[in-house]
């Protein structure tokens, strides 16, 4: 197989020293039909500038309304292999570990069912299967639930949890990202693969500041690794860091955002009542310095990609919380926030969307937080604000 | 052919049973990390064990075949295991040191790129594109290769006054999330669409269509049981299109891309912030997207001549202003560049001091 098509215009993407996505279409294309219409379909829109999927159509597997994607190409005559070319989400484990025995099972089942082509990983964390007929989906369900591996979520529904490295190879996770994550995966298992909620709902977990998942970007529930206490220094280290050629003046007192950090050549002090916990300095001094002990997680809400008002970027909701197995607190929490965006929203409003319109009172109440000055970057501007009821009591 | 019984609402299988060994005896016991080469670091734990890790860029898309040869290569350094990062690398983890070389090694024979950690470019994260997606204004595969082949030093060797974040998205539906990367190309449409109103009356649902557009530019047109678009109010979102098929969004000579610049995530130093806008279009110009590559590595070029160590694209921005920003990559300013959408009382100069 392979080899059906002239593909000059993609050969030229096999030129340079990245890693070629056309290099892997032609690879699958040897041994799939699939993968080799995709490689003459995708030159073919090289060519025109322009794209040719059909969006939609109602595809699945049996008691689960999502985790699969289906997309049919618009040229099934010219391009008979991807005239079904599905996309299945396979939830990813946490912090994409694997092994290789695992990989290799979940390789060998994709050979015999789809495209042999992949996304090692879809933007919401989901290991993406690119390209399978309707007819095979049920199989390859069977394949891989039996050995352990489920679907991901689509559609208006919960959405894939997902975390950054965390405990498992980072010091600065405050929280442990990947139980977290797994843990909410695992109660929201009907959710996710039941849609039933006003639109997606997307719950990512950083384990600091640094927010190497985007988690406040684009996440409508942020949890993000924090702390209260004093930020420890080790006073030894620092002499260290400026010994070896570091300016401590201008890279790390300088740039504390708060100004609440000096050094004066032998000793460096953290006025810590004024710090943010903003990670600078100890992400360019990571043996110098570390953060306090008493650690928990912000949760912010509300992030989203400009579809379709604007962008978001998430909130402080809660300041701090402690998160500990088996993280009750948080799916309280969690459950609380769902329920009240899904008797209020409209169709295809995210729930940052709608406490812009129902304000940040009733979102708080429902959640039972009181309002705390962490919440807001200044308070309000105008005069024209509402009183209720239980203001006057 | 009997298939094996299926399994509904397990989740996914438990990551502990991917760590490897000293991940498992040293999880949230790491004490630092040291990054020793742009392509590897080590962590070193509490009790001083130490875990290497090896960075590679990919495509994203890759192929079974590929998949079974990074297995291969983590079966004979690294007893197995692997792991991918956020943007879509890949990590060998290896615990005996001696082993970290002879990896490298093979790794350049088999021309893999080693780098991404510490101040330079990571892999650019990135979306469907032609590859994939109904909604595409563009390939997004293909500008990741034609900007990584020209950026691929910042990414192996040369240091950058901090992390550079790079972000492609096909579409303004942004599943890559690029409102808030240093520096992004988002694929736009600049024309209305096209009504087929024959098949929107067949195919379309007319309330929902109308009510897909944000700036309300659709009304029902009772007459041709279709729709009328308000050529004044509509964005080009693409919104209707993706709820109706028969609104024609794609033109192939006017879609291009757009290049968002100083975005952060991260709460290091200053807030995060959300990308704006560089440069209004430059038209699709596969394969190689040259204009659009050139421009990218100009604004890249610009801030490591201009920012300050540590320096985010944003913050070095936010430091010389805006006015400077242009001035100094040559980019015209221009309509388009002033906010008339969600965002401009927050976006206008409300005060008499500013730079030439
Ligand atoms: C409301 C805005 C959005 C719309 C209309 C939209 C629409 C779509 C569509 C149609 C696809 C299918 C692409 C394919 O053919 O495989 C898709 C894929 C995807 N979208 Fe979105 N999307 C939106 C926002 C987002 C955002 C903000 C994210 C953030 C992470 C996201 C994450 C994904 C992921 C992970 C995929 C799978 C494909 C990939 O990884 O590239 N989407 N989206
Ligand atoms: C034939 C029935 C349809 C099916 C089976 C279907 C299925 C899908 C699927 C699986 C996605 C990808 C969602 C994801 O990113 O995970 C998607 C995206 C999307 N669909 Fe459809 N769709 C259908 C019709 C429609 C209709 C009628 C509308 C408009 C009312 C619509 C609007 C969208 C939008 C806006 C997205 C972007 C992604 C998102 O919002 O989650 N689709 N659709
Ligand atoms: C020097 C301090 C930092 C260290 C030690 C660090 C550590 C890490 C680690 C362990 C990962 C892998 C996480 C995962 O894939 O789940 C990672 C990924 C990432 N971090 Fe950080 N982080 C640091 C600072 C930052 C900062 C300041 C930013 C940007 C504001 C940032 C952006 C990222 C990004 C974009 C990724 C994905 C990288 C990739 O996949 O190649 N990091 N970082
Ligand atoms: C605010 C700016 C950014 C936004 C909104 C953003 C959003 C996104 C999105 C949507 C993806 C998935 C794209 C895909 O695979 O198709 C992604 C990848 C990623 N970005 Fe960014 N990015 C930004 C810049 C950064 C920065 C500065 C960091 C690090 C601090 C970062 C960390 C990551 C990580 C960890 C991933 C992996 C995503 C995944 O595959 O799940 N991003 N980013
Ligand atoms: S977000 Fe923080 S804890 Fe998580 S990997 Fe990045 S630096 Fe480490
Ligand atoms: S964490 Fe940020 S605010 Fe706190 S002392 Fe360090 S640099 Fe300053
Ligand atoms: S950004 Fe737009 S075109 Fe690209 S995958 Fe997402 S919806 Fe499709
Ligand atoms: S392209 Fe967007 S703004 Fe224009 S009519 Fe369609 S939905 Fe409305």
């Amino acid at each position: 197989m392979g080899g059906k098509y002239k593909t000059p215009m993609l050969d030229e993407l096999e030129k340079g020293p990245w890693p070629s996505f056309v290099t892997e279409i032609k690879k699958a294309a040897k041994r799939t039909q699939m993968a080799d219409d995709e490689l003459g379909q995708v030159e073919k829109s090289y060519v025109t500038k322009r794209g040719y999927w059909k969006h939609g159509g109602i595809v699945g597997v049996l008691g689960y309304g999502g985790g699969v994607i289906g997309r049919y190409s618009s040229l099934p005559d010219e391009f008979p292999g991807i005239a079904h070319f599905h996309t299945v989400r396979l939830n990813q484990p946490s912090g994409f570990f694997y092994t290789a025995e695992a990989l290799r099972m979940i390789m060998d089942i994709w050979d015999k069912y789809g495209s042999g082509l992949t996304n090692m990983h879809g933007s919401t964390g989901d290991l993406v299967l690119l390209g399978t007929t309707t007819e095979n989906l049920e199989p390859l369900f069977a394949e891989y639930s039996s050995r352990g591996w489920d679907l991901g979520g689509s559609g208006s529904a919960m959405r894939t949890p997902s975390c950054c490295v965390g405990q498992a190879r980072c010091e600065w996770a405050c929280i442990d990202t990947m139980n977290i994550c797994n843990e909410v995966t695992q109660y929201y298992q009907d959710q996710l693969h039941r849609p039933s909620f006003p639109y997606k709902f997307k719950i990512k977990v950083a384990g600091c500041a640094c927010d190497c998942v985007a988690a406040i970007a684009r996440a409508d529930l942020s949890i993000i690794g924090t702390w209260k206490d004093n930020i420890r220094i080790d006073q030894a280290e620092v002499k260290k860091y400026a010994d070896a050629g570091m300016n401590i003046q201008a890279e790390i007192i300088d740039m504390c955002p708060t100004d609440c950090m000096s050094y004066d050549g032998k000793t460096m002090k953290i006025n810590d009542v004024q710090c943010n916990r903003c990670m600078h300095c100890i992400a360019k001094m990571t043996k110098a310095l570390k953060q306090g002990k008493v650690k928990g997680a912000t949760l912010l809400v509300g992030s989203k990609a400009p579809i379709v008002v604007g962008s978001l970027l998430s909130w402080v909701v809660v300041p701090f919380i402690e998160l500990k197995a088996p993280f009750d607190n948080l799916k309280d929490l969690a459950d609380k926030m769902i329920e009240w965006w899904d008797d209020n929203a409209k169709p295809r409003e995210r729930i940052g969307e709608l406490i812009e319109v129902k304000g940040m009172r009733p979102f708080l109440e429902a959640i039972e937080m009181p309002p705390v000055p962490q919440q807001v970057r200044e308070p309000r501007k105008d005069p024209f604000f509402f009183w209720s009821e239980s203001d006057f009591n | 052919m009997s298939l094996p019984e299926r399994q509904t609402d397990i989740g996914p299988p438990h990551y502990e049973k991917f760590l490897p060994p000293i991940v498992k005896k040293n999880y949230g016991k790491w004490a630092y990390h040291e990054v020793l080469t742009p392509g590897t670091m080590v962590h070193v734990a509490e009790g001083g064990d130490k875990l290497y890790t090896v960075r590679v860029g990919s495509p994203r898309i890759l192929s079974t075949d590929t998949i079974r040869e990074i297995c291969d290569l983590a079966e004979k350094y690294c007893d197995g295991y692997l792991r991918f990062t956020t943007r879509n690398n890949v990590e060998f983890l290896l615990s005996d040191q001696k082993k970290v070389d002879p990896l490298l090694a093979e790794l350049k024979a088999k021309k893999y790129s080693v780098g991404g950690i510490g101040p330079r470019i990571s892999n650019i994260v990135h979306t469907q594109g032609w590859v994939h997606c109904h909604s595409a204004c563009t390939d997004a595969s293909g500008l990741v290769k034609a900007i990584m082949d020209e950026l691929h030093d910042y990414f192996t060797t040369k240091a950058l006054p901090n992390k550079v974040r790079l972000a492609v998205a096909c579409c303004v539906n942004m599943c890559g999330a690029v409102h808030c990367s240093d520096i992004a190309v988002v694929a736009i449409h600049r024309k209305v669409p096209v009504i087929d109103d024959v098949n929107v009356g067949k195919m379309c649902e007319i309330p929902t269509t109308v009510a897909s557009c944000p700036t309300s530019a659709i009304r029902p047109n009772p007459k041709t049981k279709s729709i009328t678009i308000n050529e004044e109010k509509c964005m080009y979102c693409g919104n209707c299109f993706t709820v109706c098929p028969p609104i024609e969004i794609h033109n192939p000579e006017q879609d291009g891309v757009a290049i968002v610049v100083g975005g952060k995530v991260g709460s290091l130093r200053t807030n995060p912030k959300f990308s704006k806008l560089a440069i209004p279009y430059i038209p699709n110009e596969p394969p190689r997207w040259p204009s659009t590559v050139a421009a990218i590595k100009n604004i890249l070029d610009v801030y490591a001549a201009n920012a300050k160590k540590h320096e985010r694209v944003g913050e070095w921005i936010e430091r010389v202003g805006w006015e400077d920003f242009f001035k100094l990559t040559g980019i015209p300013f221009t309509f388009q560049h002033i906010d008339d959408f969600t965002f401009m009382r927050d976006t206008m100069r409300n005060s008499a001091a500013f730079k030439y």
